[in-house]
Parts: structure tokens; C-alpha cells; sequence
């Protein structure tokens, strides 16, 4: 067997995305772990173009661009499928990750940037997981179907645990049961899920890691005032 | 039994995620129905199977919506088996092309941004497109160690990425006319021109690219419009 490298960096729910794909698999890996802040040689080697993580490394070739990495993961270890053999729903599957990437991304960064506006971005978010919740999940206890998480559950994961410390730093509430009752329940369910539920970041130290972000922003926009 | 694997294609001609999906269609020879919309007078038909997004492009086939240009083109790629595989067998290939792919997105977006500007504005998104383009030829010449095949070889071998680079770069003579510059050119980005020059080469493909002049008028209406309105 090759060996399986991934590059890290411990706060980011993209990492973890791959983490859990590969735990699923059962493919053992070694984790390295990056500092953004002051990036390795070897990061810059992995990925020159966007000098971000996660990087896969497998037999020495990189790949990065975490869904790219999810669809090599399924493709490179078939065993314990996470995508749908259906070309149609498959298609679907691929439709919502990228709903992640266009819509979800743009409203989770507003929300959080929002300085003076958190209630007003917190609805837009909210408007988007409508979206989510009443097309993509529908009635099913996961993206991936009733029994099983799939590509998307996992892409989503962000939702389910790190908008949590979010939310408690922005101080308004996106994903509350009232309001998105089946994504909440999503949420719920996703990390109980095993692999899910012992490959989480230490929520202590991610809400510190918010905090610390949030307060650079707040001080950016009151010095530019 | 008429319905059966019927394929229709709603989009409009002047948006190059559409054309990557038109590219797709025709490299496989795979027969559509295509659809041009007017994105200010959206169809019923468009607003039922794209619901979410309402854009363009959007394949339906057997009745069947599929939307996101990307996914579109995998979903053609699984589905039919006739001409080239646009996406490999090998995993590792598949990657660097979806990579590369995806990647054409922020050069797109750079792209855009110098047809919609002037002065300081117009050189810094010159400056970003050529920094990305470099990557890409770059990204090319890691696909095709050996430069780009004939085209005869090409055309049994073109791949997603190709069709998306074409979609996006195809008119690059149009832009040049438009802009008084040269985006892409055969010294510092060889792999993307001769890429274009193959592909465009291949009949299929040949018979899909629009008439010089009709590019050129509608990138002039754009940018004229775009500045108009920056400055209003």
C-alpha cells in the first residue's frame, strides 16, 4: 500500500471533510499538520497554485481542493461508497457540494464578517439553508440517505460543529430547531455518527480560535472608522 | 419510446459555461435539443428545472434536470460512451483535471473583470489574469509532459479540461479585438494556444464556435455597458 500523507491545519472543517472520508475507508494516513501562518517547504512543494490545506499526498503525487480530494478518496478506495451509483443522483450530490461552494461559503463569511449587521447576515444564512434543508435533505435523516452519510453529509460537517462555536462568537443564531427543524436534527445526528463523533477539533480551543478572529475583524472596522 | 434519451440543453450563446456543456454534447456526438434563453425572460420551463439557481446552463434528459456545467459534463461523461472519455480511468488524472477545471473559474472571473474595467482597475485584473494563466500553463504542462498531442490523437483524447479552457479562452481573437490585448499568446502561454488551436480544429468543435463578428459585437455591447454603468 502507498503511503497516505495529509497536510492539516487543526481549525479547518475542510481538513476534517478528508479526515473523515478516509476514516470511513479505512485508509491509514499520516496527518501532518500545517501552520498557515508560517507555511513548510513541503506545503509549498504539495501545492504550489493555492498554497492552502488540505493536501492529500498518495505515493508521493498531491492533490488538493478538498471536494477534488473527497472524489479521488471514493474513487481511489471504492470499499464503503459515498456516493450514489445512479448517474442522476450522483449528479445531485455533486450539485449540492458545489451549492456549498457558491452559496453556503459566501453567507457563512458575510455572517461572521458582519460587523453591526450579524442579525441581518445571520437571516440571508438562514434563507440559504432553507434551501438546503427543504431541497437537499428533504425527509431523509442524512444528505446521503436514511442509514448512511454520503459525499454531501460530509462536505456539510461544517454545519453540524463548527457553526456552533460560530454562532456563540458572532452572538445570533443561524441553525436553531424552530426555525430549520430537520437540518437542526441533521445536525444532531451527524455527530453521533462514529467516525464523526471521534475526529472533531477541541471545541475549547476552536470557539478561542473564533474569538481571536472575530476580535481582529472588530478591531479592523473600528480603526477604519 | 420518443422520449427515451432525450436530450435538451437550456442555455444561452454567449455564456461559456453553457458552451462547455455544448462542447461536451457534440464531442460525443451525443444528438440535443438545444434552447436559448432570455436570462431577462426566463422561461417556465427553465425556472421549473433549475429552481434553485434559475441560470443556465441546464441539461434534461428522459425529463431529468441536471444543472452546474461541471457536473453536467460528469454526468454526459458516465452516461454516454460514445466518443472520447472525458475524464480519465486513472484516479490520480482525474484529479489534476477536475483540479485544473475548477481552477478555470477564478481565471474566468479575472477575465471578466478586464472586459468590465478601464485604466488602473483594467491593468490590476490584467495583471491577475496573466499570474493565473501562467499557473495554468503551468498545470498543462504537468497533463502533457510531452506538449499537446496531434490532432488526430487530440480528438479521441480530449479531456473535460480542454473543453472548459476552449469554452473560456475559444474566442480569444474576439477579446483581442475588443481589448486591443492579448490575453493568452503562443510565447508566453504555448500549451494554452496550442490547446485552443487544436481543439478547435476537431469538426464537432469546429461547427459549434460562433461567427467572429457576433462575438466581437456582443463583447463590445458588454463592455460598454459594464462601463456605463460603473460610471453612473
Amino acid at each position: 500500500m502507498e503511503e497516505v500523507k495529509l497536510l492539516g491545519f487543526w481549525p479547518s472543517s475542510f481538513v476534517y471533510r478528508v479526515i473523515w472520508a478516509l476514516k470511513l475507508k479505512g485508509v491509514k494516513f499520516d496527518y501532518i499538520e500545517e501552520d498557515l501562518s508560517n507555511k513548510s517547504e513541503l506545503l509549498l512543494q504539495y501545492n504550489p497554485v493555492r498554497k492552502n490545506v488540505p493536501v492529500l499526498v498518495h505515493g508521493g503525487k498531491s492533490i488538493a481542493e478538498s471536494l477534488v480530494i473527497l472524489e479521488y478518496i471514493e474513487e481511489t478506495w471504492p470499499q464503503n461508497p459515498l456516493l450514489p451509483k445512479d448517474p442522476h443522483e450522483k449528479a445531485l450530490a455533486r450539485f449540492w457540494m458545489q451549492f456549498g461552494v457558491d452559496k453556503i461559503r459566501p453567507a457563512i463569511f458575510a455572517y461572521f464578517r458582519a460587523i453591526g449587521e450579524e442579525g441581518e447576515k445571520a437571516k440571508e444564512f438562514q434563507e440559504v439553508l432553507k434551501i438546503v434543508e427543504k431541497q437537499g435533505l428533504g425527509d431523509q435523516k442524512f444528505f446521503g440517505g436514511d442509514n448512511t452519510i454520503g459525499l454531501v453529509d460530509i462536505a456539510f460537517g461544517m454545519l453540524a460543529y463548527w457553526l456552533e462555536c460560530i454562532e456563540e462568537v458572532v452572538g445570533v443564531k443561524v441553525l436553531e430547531a424552530s426555525s430549520l427543524p430537520r437540518l437542526h436534527a441533521w445536525a444532531q445526528n451527524f455527530k453521533q455518527v462514529p467516525v464523526v463523533k471521534d475526529n472533531l477539533p477541541d471545541r475549547g480551543k476552536l470557539l478561542a480560535h473564533y474569538k481571536h478572529s472575530r476580535e481582529k475583524l472588530i478591531l479592523a472596522a473600528s480603526s477604519s472608522q | 419510446m420518443a422520449e427515451q434519451n432525450k436530450v435538451i440543453l437550456y442555455g444561452t450563446w454567449t455564456s461559456p459555461y453553457v458552451k462547455r456543456v455544448e462542447l461536451a454534447l457534440k464531442v460525443k456526438g451525443i444528438r440535443y435539443e438545444y434552447v436559448e434563453e432570455d436570462l431577462r425572460n426566463k422561461s417556465p420551463l427553465l425556472l421549473t428545472f433549475n429552481p434553485i439557481h434559475k441560470k443556465v446552463p441546464v441539461l434534461v434528459h428522459n425529463g431529468k434536470a441536471i444543472v452546474e456545467s461541471l457536473v453536467i459534463i460528469e454526468y454526459i461523461d458516465e452516461t454516454w460512451k460514445t466518443g472520447p472519455q472525458l475524464l480519465p480511468e486513472d484516479p490520480y488524472k482525474r484529479s489534476q483535471i477536475r483540479f485544473w477545471a475548477s481552477y478555470m473559474q477564478q481565471v474566468s472571473e479575472a477575465m471578466v473583470l478586464v472586459i468590465k474595467t478601464i485604466g488602473e482597475a483594467q491593468e490590476k485584473a490584467i495583471k491577475e489574469v496573466s499570474e493565473k494563466v501562467k499557473l495554468l500553463e503551468a498545470g498543462l504542462k504537468g497533463l502533457f509532459p510531452d506538449g499537446i498531442p496531434s490532432v488526430h490523437e487530440y480528438s479521441k483524447n480530449v479531456t473535460l479540461l480542454d473543453l472548459v479552457i476552449l469554452a473560456h479562452f475559444g474566442g480569444y481573437e474576439a477579446q483581442e479585438e475588443v481589448l486591443g490585448l492579448k490575453l493568452i499568446d503562443s510565447e508566453k502561454t504555448p500549451l494554452v494556444v496550442s490547446c485552443i488551436t487544436a481543439l478547435i480544429e476537431i469538426p464537432a468543435v469546429k461547427e459549434s464556435l460562433n461567427p467572429l463578428e457576433k462575438v466581437v459585437a456582443f463583447l463590445k455591447f458588454f463592455r460598454e455597458n459594464a462601463l456605463k454603468s460603473a460610471t453612473a
